[in-house]
């Protein structure tokens, strides 16, 4: 599952039956500071996220697990809003560089 | 999920029998902004999109929960025509898009 912000919406009449009533969102993947990481895509929403909030998003079949017994063809789904995040500092990645 | 522009067909005669039916096209993926970016995709049309056209395409095993396409050798397909892609954020420059 990744970290990401929702940055539009996408809408499309003509759909695969599955994907009907599915809110379409595209998210900008981004780092625990908010920056900007990686290209955008486009996500189903199980949760109701709106513009600009950050979420999670998990990918491959298991994004479809959210709509169950119903079997949508996503293969990112938004699963989570998140309320606030804290990243512990002194414990830093083993590949990271200089101090932050 | 990712958008992609239909740039083309695939006419194949020889193919696996669960494949029979279906339409093949060749797709560009685009990025929300609507440039362009590199390499070419072949996936199974689920809602009869035409060329030029703006489409929703899922990729791995996802696709082949796609209505019709139950139990196919599938690992692409067109599931929407986009009629509208709006963003809020302006597009972003330089390596953090890439």
């Amino acid at each position: 599952m990744m970290l990401g912000r929702v940055v539009g919406r996408v809408w499309s009449t003509v759909k695969n039956q599955g994907l009907e009533t599915q809110r379409l969102l595209i998210i900008q993947p981004v780092t625990p500071e908010g920056q900007a990481a990686g290209k955008r895509l486009i996500c189903t929403d199980a949760v109701g996220a709106g513009a600009g909030e950050t979420i999670y998003w998990c990918r491959g079949k298991e994004s479809s697990f959210p709509f169950l017994p119903a079997e949508v063809p996503t293969d990112n789904t938004v699963v989570a809003i998140v309320d606030h995040l804290h990243v512990d500092r002194t414990v830093r990645p083993p590949n990271e560089k200089a101090a932050c | 999920m990712i958008l992609a522009r239909v740039v083309g067909t695939v006419v194949a005669t020889r193919k696996d029998p669960r494949l029979e039916g279906k339409k093949l096209l060749i797709l560009r993926p685009v990025t929300p902004e609507g440039k362009e970016e590199s390499g070419y995709v072949v996936a199974v049309d689920t809602v009869s999109a035409g060329n030029k056209e703006l489409v929703l395409v899922v990729s791995g095993s996802s696709a082949r929960m796609a209505e019709g396409c139950k139990d196919t050798p599938v690992d692409t397909s067109i599931v929407g025509i986009v009629d509208t892609v709006s963003l809020d954020e302006p597009p972003l420059k330089g390596k953090a898009a890439k």
